[in-house]
């Protein structure tokens, strides 16, 4: 008998057992299932694993001109080098190339034209990293200068695009601007952000059998790594096996851009035979990789002399680099997000995705949405300024209604609205009336600090806009010793994904967790996955894992009825064991029984999402299952002498439905609003005229750290609201949200600067809001002012 | 050959490429890999380890360090502790249980580095200080948790923590690096395929290794000539570590002023500082990352002659002054004559910095330093401010220096500001007529990290700010109106 079954129990004993609950099911509070092994340093990585015996390095050259045409590759020196073992250029794939993740324009290697400095042009591959990057300093090139566009208000003007324009419109929005009693103008720039995951992109790669490739890639979409290794190196996807056990860190920049190293590697495997690993060191990782799309944004909005909001004219242009990516998805995103939690009314808005010769920006937390969001929130700070009210009543104002007032842009009924509910629980917890009064009197008595305040909402659609994506796949195999092992299509980055599924699936069964192994996601026990992306990791892999259990449940009730004569309404799971009408057996017993009677003790599972519907062209339909809420009050304070902040206190309410798991759900909340914090305010990229990143290490790019969370920071899970949805157990997503509870701090920052105007006019003040920014905006406000 | 513990093995290299960093030694040649790679520039703490040495007390003195930019010399008559160390059996150390406890682990690639500088931490602090814990994890960062998690690990872990399976080691530790520091020939080294690092342990024989080989590399903390190779690279084949010479660690504090040896770390000479110019010790608490201040020294910061290092402004505002040796002489010279141009200074091949010299005002003085980062913590300043002001009886200014860090291609005074108030009534209007002078004394550049404007009218602010905090009407002591930004942290 296994070690799982333990000392057999007495029928009192096990009865015993049944009156208690699992610890571990859904809903419980325990850890991420690796926290033991992350802080032993246990948990592998790939760069941990033993190298493989001749296993070879990979290094890039990479283009230092952000458009010409690539004349020649001299690498006769760096093929001298002792240990290098070859150089690899475009014409040595054997297959196709292209490594565009839905449309193509991203060549592997670069052939005959480079479009940003940073792109791989060839591939040093020897007996080590250091001789890899020694031979790729020997490699000359020889590129041909040519016009490049860097900045994207000029690709805007002369049309360059990656994809076309595309408008989402409800009503008559230059009918309602012409009628409105005001209308504001302005612009704002939204910056990129950098992922900065602590794992760079790496990949490893093994030759097997008939030309086949075992690929271990820190990616979020192991299907997409295979499909594309398959056409790299000319082979089925049958030949091609990722795996995939954990990413150190991931936030969408390893969605599409895993596929690059993992490619590379591959490819030197095949031509060389031998094992191969890429691991991108840091520099290379910022100027190779794509980032967060920086946007320009121009609106014209009308309102009432309360505020309400009539008409909008909303243009979202994004720097989506040189290729088109998933540049498409993101730019409708950020347009499906442009209402945030507004009735928009009459509205046009229009994203144009444009052409820089920059690394292809890509998927990152919130992917796109937050750039929509903070174009709307920027405007309702414009009408408050304009009004000379507080930016929050214009804010409820304008909320999203229950009965009416209840339709986006896009045509979906905004069905579970709890804005008005979570705004009065905030506002009353976090004090913000009397808070706004005492920031009053200190801004009148600091000779030059000023504070400001901000409570800013978040109404995040969850599903895939693409909506083939929207499904999900899971494997569940139980061996003789009652011990579970699951598999699901989804990866695990740090978000909990595996903790949660292994509680959905301890819950079925009413096992404890310590039962359920989950390893490796792997290509060849879950096929045709969706990425990891989208919030939707638990929401339809751990449907998918529990539609498995059911499955296997089914069957093993079934089986029990026969076997033990006993009515379907007798057999109940508790807490490991199995209640028979007057008996109680243990799990372990109930799949030995089964086993021996030849009843299959594995399930895939498989979930698609149900009622979501999207017509591009007419830029109609339903394209989210249903909306997740967060709500987040941040106050800050600004030295006017230098533009220096310190956010002092952020006080969070977050919907995640019923959740699975509070803990792994506040650590989401807690982490993305200090992601989204970091966007707004101190992570700044910066590009010198010949397209070059400057901000390309740790040193120069500076993303959060622990003193710069706020001061007094209060999260808190909104309670007794169950997913009104058909979710897994009522839960709701949490990876993107709470990364846009973020923007409260910038609009926090916005007010403190619009304190010194009397709070009647809008700072002029972009993202991120570096000191220096904040600097130049209470400069400008002081301007503004002086005009009055 | 160097000689250290790992973990309590006593291991002894002479066989090994000097440029190898603490970090590559451990993941490639002792298959340790809990220890990560992150940034390999010191900046993002994956790769935290502990190192124990001895203070003059012999107690042992627990840092955390960046492995990645470490080259491996620097372990010589240490301890090395990597978090492979902390586990014993199935039982996890108490910073890694609070940190299971409390969620402070998500994708877990920090994770290690972040128990690392924890368990330094509850080494020599009792209780739950939050500036400590920001002090100690400022180097760390994390992508993931947004800190609230690891802060909450921090408070638990502080908070009466059991003895642990290092302290009933400590004595043991203690007569274990006693006996290696005994063992350590005069000179020792370590040299493969011709790249040698030599590390005398008296100046004589520093001296004597610059004769014969002057144009060696000096390393000292080695955090920034580490990034050489590390990032550029670079591969340094003749080096002399100035570590563990004797005579440059010392200290000497007198009434008229204090000496610091060359050797000297930057977290030492907070403590130093702090009394006479607590200004400066503050400048230093957001200088780098304390990682980075375990090894980093007072004087690799002033040889490295970056215009953007933090403590040549301070220095040059006090009047320090750098005492210089090589094997045929001896000189001394004042910091602000020290720096010629971007990344130059008057050091000859063969010479070295001894020690530094600060003297003690003997009158009263006003001293503040402003620093002005994108970034609270661990961030490069944009422009760093010192200022020292001297007043006579009719509050007219009587000895003024200030000096700018970022505002021009070396440290240097504002002259003509300086005299625009020398001798003048230390006013409102005096200041606001001084400060215009400013765009005179400098022309800064844009970068990435600032415009020129905004260079110039922090400079400005900043000078305004000085003179606002050197009134006594506004009574920065009690707390009632706080005049900076890392007064609210």
């Amino acid at each position: 008998m296994s070690k799982l079954s333990g000392a057999a129990l007495s029928q009192a004993q096990m009865y015993e057992k049944i009156q208690a609950e699992i610890s571990s099911g859904v809903g419980k509070k325990i850890p991420h299932e690796s926290a033991a092994r992350h802080v032993t340093g246990e948990a592998i990585y790939i760069d941990d694993r033993l190298d493989f015996a001749n296993q070879l390095h990979l290094y890039p050259v990479l283009s230092e001109v952000a458009h010409g045409r690539l004349e020649q590759i001299d690498s006769e020196q760096c093929s001298r080098l002792a240990g290098v073992e070859r150089v690899i250029i475009a014409s040595d794939i054997p297959g196709d190339g292209d490594i565009g993740a839905i449309l193509p324009g991203d060549p592997l290697l670069a052939i005959d034209t480079v479009e940003y400095i940073g792109q791989v042009i060839a591939i040093v591959v020897a007996s080590s990293m250091e001789i890899a990057r020694q031979g790729a300093k020997l490699v000359k090139v020889q590129i041909t200068p040519l016009k490049a566009i860097l900045e994207v208000k000029e690709a805007h003007a002369l049309g360059h695009y990656v994809l076309a324009p595309h408008t989402q419109s409800m009503g008559d929005a230059q009918a309602a601007l012409q009628s409105a009693a005001h209308v504001l103008e302005g612009e704002l720039q939204i910056g990129g952000q950098e992922h900065f995951y602590l794992e760079t992109q790496i990949c490893s790669t093994l030759p097997t059998e008939e030309g086949g490739m075992l690929v271990y890639a820190s990616t979020q979409h192991p299907s997409e790594v295979q499909k594309l290794v398959a056409q790299v190196i000319d082979v089925s996807l049958n030949k091609v096996t990722v795996d995939m056990r954990r990413m150190g860190g991931g936030f969408g920049g390893k969605e599409t851009q895993a596929a690059q190293p993992a490619c590379l590697a591959a490819l030197a495997s095949h031509l060389t035979g031998k094992p191969c690993k890429m691991r991108l060191p840091r520099e290379l990782d910022m100027r190779m990789t794509g980032k967060r799309h920086p946007f320009t944004v121009q609106y014209k909005v009308g309102f009432n002399s309360q505020g309400l909001l009539c008409g909008l004219v909303l243009d979202l242009l994004a720097d989506c680099g040189f290729s088109p990516d998933l540049s498409g998805s993101i730019v409708d995103r950020a347009m499906f997000h442009a209402d945030n939690a507004y009735y928009l009314g009459n509205a046009t808005i229009t994203g144009y995705r444009c052409k820089t010769n920059r690394a292809s920006n890509t998927a990152y937390r919130g992917f796109g949405g937050p750039q929509g969001m903070v174009a709307i929130e920027n405007i309702m700070d414009h009408i408050a300024r304009f009004l000379a009210v507080d930016p929050l009543s214009i804010r409820k104002l304008n909320y999203y209604q229950k009965e009416q007032r209840n339709l986006t842009h896009y045509g979906q009924k905004v069905e579970g609205n709890l804005l008005d509910e979570m705004t009065a629980e905030l506002e009353s917890s976090s004090d913000y009336q009397l808070r706004r009064k005492q920031i009053n009197t200190f801004n009148q008595n600091h000779p030059f600090m000023r504070k400001g305040i901000a409570l800013t909402p978040v109404k995040f659609g969850i599903s895939f806009t693409a909506t083939f994506l929207n499904q999900g796949g899971a494997l569940i195999n139980i061996y003789t010793d009652g011990s579970i092992h699951l598999n699901h299509g989804g990866t695990e980055m740090g978000q909990g994904l595996n903790t949660k599924v292994a509680q959905i699936v301890a819950e079925e069964f009413q096992v404890d967790i310590e039962t359920i192994f989950i390893s490796a996601t792997n290509t060849d026990k879950v096929p045709n996955t969706s990425p990891t992306a989208a919030s939707s990791g638990t929401d339809i892999n751990g449907k998918a894992a529990q539609n498995a259990a059911r499955t296997l449940k089914t069957r093993l009730i079934e089986f029990a009825i026969s076997h033990y004569q006993v009515a379907s309404s007798e057999i109940h799971f508790v807490n490991n064991h199995i209640k028979l009408k007057d008996r109680v057996i243990s799990f372990t017993e109930l799949i030995q029984q089964a086993y021996f009677a030849q009843i299959s003790l594995s399930s895939t599972g498989f979930y698609r999402t149900p009622k979501i519907f999207y017509d591009r062209d007419s830029a109609f339909g339903t394209p989210f299952y249903y909306y997740a809420f967060g709500m987040a009050c941040s106050e800050v304070i600004i030295d006017t002498h230098t533009g220096e902040y310190k956010v002092l206190r952020s006080d969070i309410l977050h919907d995640v439905g019923d959740s699975l798991n509070p803990r792994i759900d506040i650590g989401q909340v807690e982490g993305g609003f200090v992601q989204g914090m970091g966007w707004m305010t101190t992570e700044e990229l910066v590009w010198d005229n010949s397209g070059k990143l400057l901000t390309s290490n740790p040193m120069s790019y500076k993303i959060p750290a622990i003193t710069d969370i706020p001061n007094d920071f209060r999260v808190k899970l909104v309670e007794n609201r169950k997913n009104p949805e058909d979710t897994v157990y009522h839960s709701k997503a949490v990876g993107e949200p709470p990364f846009m509870l973020g923007i409260s701090v910038w609009c926090a920052l916005k007010d403190a600067v619009a304190s010194l105007g009397d709070y009647r006019h809008q700072p002029n003040m972009h993202s991120p809001a570096t000191p220096e920014v904040v600097f130049f905006a209470v400069q400008d406000m002081l301007r503004q002012t002086a005009n009055d | 050959m160097i000689e250290f513990l790992l973990n309590n093995e006593i291991v002894c290299l002479t066989d090994i490429n000097p440029n190898t960093t603490v970090l590559q030694y451990l993941r490639d040649q002792q298959q340790r890999c809990g220890t990560k790679e992150g940034c390999a520039s010191g900046d993002c703490g994956a790769c935290t380890v502990v190192t124990v040495e001895l203070d003059a007390q012999h107690t042992l003195q627990y840092k955390n360090i960046n492995a990645c930019i470490t080259l491996i010399s620097a372990l010589h008559g240490k301890q090395l502790i990597s978090i492979e160390d902390l586990k014993v059996e199935q039982q996890l150390h108490s910073t890694q249980q609070a940190m299971v406890d409390t969620d402070g682990s998500q994708c877990g690639f920090c994770t290690p580095g972040f128990v690392m500088s924890l368990f330094a931490l509850q080494k020599h602090q009792s209780g739950y200080d939050k500036h400590a814990v920001q002090q100690a994890l400022a180097g760390n960062l994390c992508r993931c948790t947004g800190y609230r998690a690891i802060d909450s690990a921090a408070k638990q872990a502080l908070t009466s923590p059991p003895l642990d399976h290092f302290d009933p080691l400590a004595d043991d530790t203690r007569d274990t690096l006693l006996q290696l520091a005994k063992n350590s020939s005069a000179c020792p080294s370590i040299e493969h395929q011709g790249k040698i690092c030599h590390l005398p342990s008296n100046i004589q024989t520093l001296t004597e290794l610059l004769r014969i080989h002057p144009e060696s590399t000096l390393l000292a903390g080695g955090t920034d000539l580490a990034i050489e190779v590390t990032q550029h690279g670079r591969e340094f084949s003749q080096l002399i570590s100035m570590l563990g010479v004797s005579e440059l660690q010392q200290v000497t504090i007198t009434d008229q002023q204090l000496e610091i040896g060359a050797a000297v770390s930057l977290n030492a000479c907070q403590d130093i500082l702090r009394g006479p110019f607590v200004d400066f010790a503050n400048l230093l608490e957001r200088f780098a990352s304390l990682h980075v201040r375990h090894t980093a020294t007072l004087a690799g910061n002033i040889a490295n002659a970056s215009p953007i290092g933090d403590t040549p402004p301070a220095l040059i505002a006090l009047n320090a002054s750098l005492v210089l040796r090589s094997a045929d002489q001896q000189r001394t010279e004042l910091i602000e004559d020290f720096f010629v141009d971007y990344r130059k200074t008057t050091l000859q091949q063969g010479e070295f910095i001894e020690k530094i010299i600060i003297p003690i005002p003997q009158q009263d003085f006003h001293f503040k330093v402003y620093k002005v980062s994108k970034r609270l913590d661990d961030d490069i300043s944009a422009i760093c401010a010192a200022h020292y002001l001297c007043l006579d009886k009719d509050n007219r200014v009587s000895e003024i220096r200030m000096a700018y860090g970022g505002m021009a291609a070396i440290a240097k005074r504002a002259s003509h500001t300086e005299a625009a108030l020398l001798g003048e009534l230390w006013n409102q209007a005096t200041v606001d007529k001084a400060l215009l002078h400013l765009s005179t004394d400098f022309q800064p550049l844009s970068d990435f990290r600032a415009s020129d404007q905004y260079r110039l009218r922090c400079a400005q602010n900043l000078l305004h700010k000085f003179f606002l905090e050197t009134q006594a009407t506004i009574d920065v002591t009690t707390g009632a109106i706080k005049m900076r930004i890392s007064d609210y942290v």
